[in-house]
């Protein structure tokens, strides 16, 4: 997205190689298959992984969206679609990489717990612009309703995603993009 | 006296929210292209990029701005000359909300009981009203949408007569550092002065629904707003948290009178889609 910036176009799922080659800033454009989830959703996958269940999707290599998106409206494939805080699901994070999981898209700041399941497992965390819904909702060429569909916006989906814009934040060696970015402009 | 039927409320509030989510504010816009000129970031220019790109796309296409179209905030000034008839005020503007997310296909985020159930209410509903009777014979409407990842950054401290000023801009300030990028920056800051607890949350909240580039009326606010916002753009955030010397769009300060042992400041933070729309009837 940056002026000089190359841009890096990356399939999901993910796989290990494609993770390795990833480092904190770097602009990305993910094609493929990506399933979304928000607090709900989070909450239920980690209480039917507490009483043993399988989950409704597998997690391997796969990319977890933070969003909740708005009804689509007629004729289109899905409706405005913007990461939201991804600062809430970190109490379950740890345990979705542990299971598989190895992307998410978001907004916002993680704990160290989230940084160090990133190290330990091998994924990473992009983030996308947040409020940039309508915009975003372009790259998402088609739904496919997974589960828990009574949870409304917050139900998991899996999109079909072309060049799907985002950032990475933190990689696979626990750089964290905010950190860098926000000490190179501070004036305090 | 003058007679409203409360379905006109109904039908002006389903609009207002309609509107609101789709079309930005034009001073809003004007604030966020003036920012590209100035951001050092180059990544930072082109975020704000996008957002001009996303406003542009919404009002083109009379979709969403922002999947997370909030909890409906409603502020309303009644002047004391009207007389509502057709049935409970309360409940049309409720009704209005049910009617604009329904019809506008916003996205539902209301859950009817917070720590327990947490289901959807399914029309977001309820709004939160805030009512304030004023002379006359009108109703004034502003809608504000409120999304969470903002309102979640929001803070209230408070503060004692001693702390002062400098008190005050260290609050500020350290919310907005310690918000990060959680509230989709650049933001705006409502920052309430005064009164009691409740009374300084509202104020702050209050101090969002101004239309962007007004200034608090009284001097001294006025150039405490300018120094805040220096400061808070001090602190390296820039848009998205990446890093920029864009971190807010404007600060607005509000205040009140307290007691002789109080300084009650809240903060209250809006996000780069500062989303408002009025109407008088």
């Amino acid at each position: 997205m940056s002026e000089q910036a190359v841009i890096k176009y990356i399939q999901a799922p993910l796989t290990a190689e494609t993770i390795k080659d990833l480092h904190a800033g770097d602009v990305v454009r993910i094609s493929g298959y990506i399933y979304t989830a928000r607090d709900a959703a989070h909450k239920r996958l980690y209480e039917a992984l507490g009483r043993g269940e399988q989950l409704p999707l597998d997690l391997t290599n796969n990319i977890i969206y933070y969003v909740g998106p708005t009804p689509a409206k007629p004729g289109e494939v899905v409706g405005s679609a913007g990461p939201t805080t991804s600062g809430r699901m970190d109490k379950y994070t740890p345990t979705m990489i542990e299971q598989g999981m190895r992307g998410m898209i978001g907004k916002g700041l993680r704990s160290q717990e989230v940084i160090d399941a990133c190290v330990k497992y091998g994924a990473v965390y992009f983030v996308a612009v947040g409020g940039a819904a309508a915009v975003i909702a372009q790259s998402i060429k088609g739904e496919e309703m997974i589960a828990y569909e009574d949870l409304g916006p917050e139900a998991i989906r899996r999109y079909e995603v072309k060049d799907f814009p985002a950032i990475v934040c933190i990689d696979s060696e626990g750089n964290d993009f905010y950190k860098v970015g926000i000490a190179k402009y501070s004036k305090e | 006296m003058r007679e409203i039927n409360v379905s006109e409320v109904t039908a002006a509030i389903a609009k207002l929210c309609m509107d609101s989510c789709y079309y930005l504010p034009e001073a809003v816009k004007n604030k966020i292209k003036a920012a590209i000129k100035t951001e050092e970031s180059p990544l930072g220019r082109e975020i704000l990029t996008t957002l001009v790109e996303n406003f542009e796309l919404a009002q083109q296409k009379a979709v969403p701005l922002c999947q997370d179209t909030g909890l409906t905030v409603v502020f309303l000034e009644i002047g004391q000359e009207v007389h509502f008839v057709g049935g409970d005020l309360y409940t049309a503007i409720h009704a209005g909300v049910a009617k604009g997310y329904t019809d506008g296909y916003l996205r539902k985020s209301s859950v009817g009981d917070p720590v327990f159930d947490r289901k959807n209410s399914g029309d977001n509903t309820p709004a939160i009203i805030h009512t304030k009777i004023v002379p006359g014979d009108k109703v004034k409407m502003i809608v504000c949408p409120k999304g969470c990842g903002s309102e979640n950054m929001g803070a209230l401290k408070m503060l004692k007569p001693a702390d002062g000023v400098e008190g005050i801009k260290k609050f500020v300030v350290d919310t907005v550092r310690a918000a990060g990028p959680n509230p989709c920056p650049p933001v705006t800051v409502g920052v309430g002065i005064g009164g009691n607890m409740e009374q300084a949350a509202l104020l702050a909240k209050y101090a969002l629904t101004r239309t962007a580039g007004e200034h608090n009326a009284d001097e001294r606010y006025a150039q405490l707003e300018d120094e805040l916002l220096e400061l808070v753009n001090k602190t390296g955030v820039g848009p998205s948290g990446l890093g920029g010397s864009t971190t807010a769009l404007a600060v607005n300060v509000e205040f009140t009178h307290t007691h002789i042992g109080g300084l009650p400041c809240a903060v209250n933070l809006n996000c780069h889609q500062a989303r408002r729309a009025e109407a008088e009837l």
